[in-house]
């Protein structure tokens, strides 16, 4: 109710705060300063709270899977189809398998796979998008266009013919062809980002040092684009789960694998909803959209930091509104 | 004109791309994998089939890898996907051309919705900022963002389907009672067994409509001109919908027009869930059953309807908004 007029300004004029527009400033370490900003976020911006929290967990869950299941995920060892119990909290599969072990043990493989993926992806992002933007010219345009091809051929259906053709991928081969492939989104703006850093001053004073060109890009220009790049991460981790995921999920990769697609993939051939077995389904794709819903949490509480004019409001704003 | 020509010669660039891409795979992955399909179905194909495999996948070749790429783009150019082996003799094409029909049905009519709804609860959430649609909606979407779309489709057929009963979860209408047609029933068959997709993909894909929308009006609304209208007293319908969410709208145009291309590949895992009769549904029974000439088929049109949209939403970006002809 209050402040109709003043509350409006509050949310345009404050670009000062966007990645790269202090410029010379904050050039001594603007790295650290901005994972110090992140770790302040992650505890004041909510969303950013509940993301580390679940990823905390999912981290400690795939670091300790013994501790928290004692059996083993693989093994055959109980009556098949069991319900739901205090000795199997999820029941058991068609094979007797224990439910909750796979779950917990299937959450590393799905870690690994993201993480993996996630740092991968982002390194040829980073080396080709700052490249292309630094280095300019026919570098520039050969490195674009190859980002641009890769970004408009659709992912999904091109990583399940890959897939097919390679029978059963196991982890590693998901890995592979998920990073090599899903890199680009994140590269065409990390290379936006580093060609409006172009002509900052601090850079150029760099240049007039004499420093080396690649010490330049390491040195000077990568740190002041921590930001984007932790967000080019988050996004990749995101997209490396789903994709994995499904592409266990629909069987195209190896059956035998613990983890939460593999899992997925086995309750749809065995028909686990019409066998009144849900939780054979519904348990790993929980799992994955809280993993999911982690990445994005965090992506998009560091966008509001990034962009403050997508904050949340807390007051109304007067009554123009009707 | 250099603009459209421009986007043009980056169309034909991805589209040799991705047909490059078709040609080198099979030959590329180790022991390639064609000649397994080959040997399964030995002696059951004719000598037209085998030699259209042959151009395709390199099999039984003795050919240089130059000269089986000219006969492979060739054949290609011409339109001779080769005949399906899990349908054989049926040619490919004809295969495609029965099952796209109901994906461009249920995907198309969902995407239309989708982007006409999301749109609309964008620029209400921006409008009333701060109250309960938008401190709701965009944490919320951001989760569903990170939801596989195939769970979600699952979760459904799970509550409806199979604990509720109150609609059919399988295929596309009752394939032993029904007979397609022109009649009421069969109309009523296939709009009863598109509900639950269809709500599936509407509620996985919304939410990227909403927030888009949402975050450029914000922006949109901060603008001098939004202030004067204000000041001038208009009427808040009227600045809402003809001062910000019309130059606001712009991203989501250009988004839809994209999406319109993905229409054929967006729901493959919803189709998978519900056993849909579409393209999506075809693709994964082709790879599962090593058919590999509908797979490469599949894969080329589904490139070819991205790629096109692309080039459409490019050009009327360019034609909506003049700011963007010069960019990039």
């Amino acid at each position: 109710m209050s402040m109709p007029i003043s509350a409006v300004p509050a949310t345009v004029d404050q670009p000062g705060q966007q990645p790269g527009s202090t410029g010379a400033g904050r050039s001594r370490a603007p790295g650290t300063r901005v994972l110090a900003r992140m770790g302040q976020a992650v505890r004041s911006n909510r969303k950013a709270t509940v993301g580390t929290a679940l990823l905390a967990l999912f981290v400690l869950v795939s670091l300790f899977p013994g501790v928290i299941a004692h059996d083993n995920p693989g093994a055959d060892a109980y009556a098949p189809r069991l319900g739901l119990t205090t000795a199997h909290l999820l029941g058991t599969t068609a094979q007797g398998q224990d439910m909750f072990a796979q779950l917990v043990w299937g959450t590393r493989t799905v870690m690994i796979i993201a993480f993996v993926v996630g740092l991968a992806a982002t390194g040829i992002a980073v080396l080709i998008g700052v490249a292309a933007a630094y280095l300019g010219g026919l570098w520039d345009g050969s490195l674009s266009v190859l980002t641009d091809v890769l970004l408009v051929i659709p992912l999904f259906p091109l990583l399940i013919i890959i897939a097919g053709y390679a029978h059963g991928a196991s982890t590693l081969v998901l890995i592979v062809v998920i990073t090599l492939t899903s890199w680009s989104y994140t590269a065409r703006q990390l290379r936006s980002q580093a060609l409006s850093l172009r002509g900052r001053d601090f850079l150029e004073a760099a240049r007039v040092r004499g420093e080396r060109r690649l010490y330049i890009i390491v040195v000077e220009l990568i740190p002041t684009m921590t930001s984007l790049i932790v967000a080019a991460f988050l996004t990749n981790a995101l997209y490396a789960v789903l994709f994995a995921s499904s592409l266990q999920y629909i069987g195209l990769g190896n059956p035998n694998t613990q983890s939460w697609g593999t899992m997925l993939y086995w309750a749809q051939n065995e028909a686990a909803l019409q066998t009144g077995q849900p939780m054979w389904a519904l348990a790993p794709g929980a799992c994955i959209a809280a993993l999911g819903a982690s990445f994005a949490l965090l992506n998009y509480a560091f966008d509001e930091i990034g962009n403050p004019a997508l904050r949340p409001v807390r007051r109304t704003r007067g009554k123009p509104a009707r | 004109m250099r603009f459209a020509l421009r986007r043009l010669g980056f169309f034909v660039l991805t589209l040799w791309a991705a047909v490059t891409l078709n040609f080198l795979l099979p030959r590329l992955m180790p022991g390639n994998p064609a000649l397994a399909m080959m040997s399964k179905f030995h002696g059951e194909l004719g000598p037209g089939a085998l030699k259209a495999l042959d151009i395709l996948f390199g099999v039984n070749t003795h050919k240089s890898l130059p000269a089986q790429y000219f006969s492979y783009l060739h054949q290609i150019a011409t339109g001779n996907f080769g005949t399906s082996l899990d349908f054989y003799p049926a040619s490919v094409t004809s295969i495609i051309g029965s099952a796209i029909w109901w994906t461009l049905g249920l995907v198309g009519i969902t995407t239309i919705l989708a982007f006409a709804l999301g749109t609309g609860l964008g620029i209400v959430a921006a409008w009333r900022r701060g109250g309960r649609l938008d401190s709701i909606m965009p944490p919320v979407f951001v989760i569903t963002s990170a939801v596989p779309y195939f769970w979600v489709g699952m979760v459904l057929v799970l509550i409806f389907g199979i604990s509720l009963h109150w609609l059919p979860s399988q295929g596309g209408y009752y394939v032993s009672t029904d007979t397609p047609g022109l009649t009421l029933t069969y109309f009523e068959d296939v709009l009863s067994h598109a509900i639950l997709p269809a709500i599936s993909l509407l509620v996985t894909t919304i939410g990227t409509w909403i927030l888009t929308m949402r975050n450029t009006m914000i922006t949109t609304l901060a603008e001098d001109y939004v202030r004067m209208a204000r000041a001038k007293g208009l009427p808040g319908r009227r600045i809402m919908i003809d001062y910000a969410a019309r130059n606001a709208i712009l991203p989501n145009l250009t988004g839809f027009a994209m999406s319109l291309g993905f229409v054929v590949s967006g729901a493959i895992l919803i189709e998978y869930v519900f056993n849909y009769p579409g393209v999506g549904s075809m693709l994964l029974q082709a790879v599962q059953g090593e058919d590999y000439p509908l797979m490469q088929a599949l894969f080329l049109l589904i490139t070819v309807a991205v790629l096109l949209a692309i080039l459409v939403a490019d050009i009327a970006t360019a034609l909506l908004d003049p700011r963007t002809r010069t960019a990039g």
